[in-house]
């Protein structure tokens, strides 16, 4: 994917354009975020999963194709626009599925749009058995707007060559942020399209095909209020029906786990951040560095000057270097943590779900031993019944099998990312240490 | 693996045996040695650690200087006294008074620090405390080798008696808030005040190009050094918080429920942890080798700085005493007219008085000129050794920190792909 980003002359990013059309590192940067966090249930190989970005992977899959996927339904984000204050997707899709139109088509969507589409799948009861792929987070821009605001007041005081070098380098933050919210958004679309039962809702075809805006409007006050007060209540409830004891040890089990499990993920996600940003917080500072050596190596009337310039050099490189460090550990981690994190949120919320389902079928008995002692209303209680067991039934056997797939997803994600991690690691401190050692056998030499 | 240094030592540096990373001691543990070997010199000097003297606010650090030499001068081949800070400070007043008219160069004393003293003596145990400790201890042996390394200054009787004498009198008048040390403040505005009027016609482009250098040199410097500042602050801060990753990698390798994998995100943590050291490491390296460097480069271009401003004044005491001479002239010229025979005398006596102060400014002027230059050379010449060696130790740090980065990750990679 080759990133064409048109920040103009003044420093606001109005207009920032990102777009598909052949493969360079970003891509590879990308597709690796995907593929890594959206690997299909259905496939046997796990690390032979659906490719949606690979463009090579465009026509038919010669390798472990699975009919009940891919070919059948495939998802992306080809291209994103930044604006002012709204980005704007284009969903393109490609299906052979007869429901659709066309066999290929595109949408442009916002991120409102989006949420609409989550919500939707957690309000329906239909889904109640399902770990809703979590919804994307909104895209973020403030703080890189105000970095970018910050520097065009500081102008003035810094060299013309200072100021060139911290622009291109906000520049690349927000490019980075920018390419993550796409990211994020694509694997939300690709996990319900990799879904067996989520990918045929009709609200998800509406979402890929209607081409005219869907006109869903942000919560206003009130409604934001409600969800509010709605989250209030459920957690609450959440809290007396995690008491009640499961019968069934697979699900008892899960609880324990996913409860423990969220809180760590949750620790281990804002950890890794804050070691993050310290890094990058390292590498800016050994760009400042770097720009006085240069400058005290032009001024300097002894042989120092040559010496200064090499060592300005090598710290420049070895700083780019750390920043690649920093972001790669940005992606392949932080990210993975946080995409558990909200995964393992829409977990639990499935054993909140199925939890009250069984609170509800154990009420449904408890009211018919009471109509069948009173000999009144007792048709009614057995239809009662008969619902509330259905559904819990209905929940707990989709539950099972989602709950062994988010296991298994889990393990394949982690293990490509902390896989790719450690390779990644490795390739900057070699490609570090060879800078350094070349620097040092040069400056030795001069002596 | 912590080296030792210094940048007075060109050619030899003696890496101490035991692991010494300043985190690691209390003040009261055992010595940490530094040794510095001055080849060209003959001279070693070590500060050893300290004993803390007296109790509560009056409670003061006595540090051990041992100085081993061959040179001549000294009276015996390994001597070691007991000095406080403050007599340290009365060595460079002494030296400053003495030199600096001259046009020498005298190596600028570390500075005081309140605050810093106040923590230790209070008796607090943490890290920003052995830190200080460390850290003065270091700048005292610096200050002490950079001195004897001028081939004037290690001949200076004070300097000698410094080294050698078990009783030294007390310096008082280094006290920040004695007599003598108002008498300072005052002088040092008085000098600043000074410098803004004399307006001095320099004859010689080589001072006002070499003035113009330290004045860059001094900027940038500083801008260096605030940069480094920075660094050390932050890495350091990246050390704690990868440590704090680790052990929140732990957990949640514990809670993992999945065999392999709760094993790999245990070995992620370790790994962490070592990498945390391993920053902890490289901010030490980044503190001690280069931040202190150039906090000492930034004091010693105010004493260059210093020493230009003397050979200033010099000349405007030159210039004083031929207007001097001038008016002197003026009232003799006047008196011939006058009939005073016994005033015209005294007024010839005061003719002759100040064209002798008029030659021996203009001898002094030159003296300084002939000196400053003579001292400006050997101080870029060490500037520049001081830099090279310390630059390549520095680089020297980050290529072991990347090789261990290196063998970590090499270890950690099989047990990621062991995850099945």
């Amino acid at each position: 994917m080759m990133v064409g980003a048109f920040l103009s002359h003044s420093l606001h990013p109005s207009y920032l354009h990102l777009q598909r059309s052949d493969a360079s590192s970003n891509h590879e940067h990308l597709s690796s975020v995907l593929t890594s966090l959206c690997v299909s249930p259905q496939q046997e190989g796990l690390d032979d999963g659906p490719d949606f970005l690979s463009e090579e992977d465009r026509g038919p899959r010669a390798v472990n194709v699975d009919l009940q996927t891919d070919a059948t339904l495939q998802v992306d984000i080809s291209d994103a626009l930044s604006e002012r204050d709204k980005v704007k997707f284009t969903v393109h899709t490609k299906s052979t599925l007869p429901n659709f139109k066309q066999n290929e088509f595109s949408v442009v969507r916002q991120h409102e749009e989006f949420i609409w589409l989550h919500d939707s799948f957690v309000e329906s009861e239909e889904y109640a058995g399902y770990i809703i792929p979590p919804a994307p987070p909104r895209p973020d821009f403030d703080a890189s707007r105000e970095k970018l605001q910050k520097l065009g007041e500081g102008e003035g005081s810094m060299t013309k060559e200072e100021f060139t070098k911290m622009k291109q380098e906000l520049e690349a933050e927000y490019l980075a942020i920018f390419k993550k919210t796409v990211a994020m958004h694509e694997v939300f679309l690709c996990r319900v399209a990799a879904h067996p039962v989520l990918r045929k809702d009709l609200n998800f075809h509406v979402f890929l095909e209607y081409n005219q805006d869907l006109s869903v409007r942000g919560k206003n006050k009130k409604e934001k209020l409600e969800d509010f007060f709605k989250n209030v209540v459920k957690s609450a409830d959440g809290v007396l029906v995690a008491g009640v004891k499961d019968v069934d040890d697979f699900f008892e089990h899960e609880k324990t786990f996913l409860l423990e499990y969220h809180n760590r993920v949750k620790d281990s996600s804002a950890k890794s951040d804050r070691m993050i940003r310290s890094h990058k917080s390292a590498a800016d500072d050994i760009n400042r560095i770097a720009s006085t050596l240069y400058t005290l190596g032009t001024q300097d009337s002894t042989d120092l000057c040559k010496f200064f310039l090499k060592v300005s050099e090598l710290f420049e490189k070895t700083r780019k270097i750390e920043a690649r460090v920093a972001a790669d550990e940005d992606l392949k981690l932080a990210d993975l943590l946080k995409y558990y994190l909200r995964e393992s949120q829409a977990a639990k919320d499935l054993l909140y779900r199925r939890g009250r389902a069984l609170v509800d079928y154990e009420n449904a008995n408890k009211a018919l031993d009471k109509a069948r002692a009173k000999n009144k209303d007792v048709l009614q209680a057995e239809t009662t019944q008969q619902v509330c067991c259905q559904k819990f039934e209905k929940i707990s056997e989709s539950a099972k099998q989602e709950l062994i797939d988010f296991k298994t997803r889990r393990v394949a994600a982690f293990r490509k990312n902390l896989v790719e991690l450690a390779e990644l690691e490795l390739k900057h401190a070699k490609g570090n240490l060879q800078l350094l050692q070349s620097c040092l056998g040069v400056l030795k030499g001069d002596t | 693996m912590w080296f030792s240094w210094s940048p007075v030592a060109w050619c030899c540096l003696v890496s101490a045996e035991k692991d010494i990373s300043p985190s690691s001691n209390g003040p009261k543990a055992e010595p940490v040695l530094f040794l510095c070997i001055c080849a060209h010199m003959s001279i070693l000097i070590v500060i050893n650690f300290f004993v803390f003297l007296g109790d509560g606010m009056n409670a003061y650090m006595v540090y051990k200087v041992l100085t081993k030499t061959s040179l001549s001068i000294f009276s015996r081949d390994e001597v070691c006294v007991k000095r406080r800070f403050s007599d340290f400070l009365g060595l460079h007043s002494k030296l400053a008074s003495k030199y600096m008219h001259m046009g020498y160069i005298v190596p600028p004393a570390p500075e005081k620090s309140i605050v810093g003293m106040t923590k230790v003596k209070v008796g607090k145990e943490d890290l920003s405390s052995v830190e200080f400790v460390e850290k003065r201890r270091s700048a005292l042996e610096r200050y002490l080798l950079r001195t004897v390394k001028h081939p004037a200054l290690l001949k200076d009787p004070d300097v000698l008696q410094f080294l050698e004498s078990s009783e030294l009198p007390r310096a008082v008048s280094t006290q920040a808030l004695s007599g003598a040390g108002i008498l300072r403040m005052v002088n040092k505005a008085a000098d600043a005040v000074n410098k803004m009027t004399i307006k001095m016609n320099e004859s010689d482009a080589w001072f006002e190009e070499k003035q113009q250098q330290f004045d860059n040199l001094d900027v940038q410097l500083r801008k260096l050094h605030a940069s480094v500042e920075s660094l050390v602050c932050h890495r350091r801060e990246l050390s704690v918080n990868t440590a704090s990753f680790a052990k929140s990698a732990a957990m949640l390798g514990n809670s993992e429920d999945h065999t392999a994998l709760s094993r790999a995100l245990s070995q992620l943590a370790e790994v962490e942890e070592k990498i945390d050291q391993l920053h902890q490491d490289q901010a030490c390296a980044d503190f001690y080798l280069i931040s202190e460097l150039l906090g000492d480069y930034v004091r010693l271009i105010t004493a260059v700085k210093g020493v230009f401003d003397q050979r200033m004044k010099t000349w405007a005491k030159c210039q004083d005493a031929q207007v001097m001479l001038q008016r002197k002239r003026e009232a003799e010229a006047k008196l011939q007219h006058a009939n005073k025979p016994d005033k015209l005398q005294q007024a010839k006596d005061e003719i002759r008085e100040w064209e002798g102060k008029v030659q021996q400014g203009e001898r002094d002027f030159e003296q300084i000129s002939k000196n400053i230059r003579r001292e400006v050379g050997r101080f870029e010449k060490d500037r520049v050794k001081d830099f090279r060696v310390v630059i390549i130790k520095y680089l020297e740090s980050l290529v072991h920190t990347q090789q261990q980065l290196i063998k970590y990750w090499e270890a950690f990679l099989p047990e990621a792909k062991a995850i099945a």
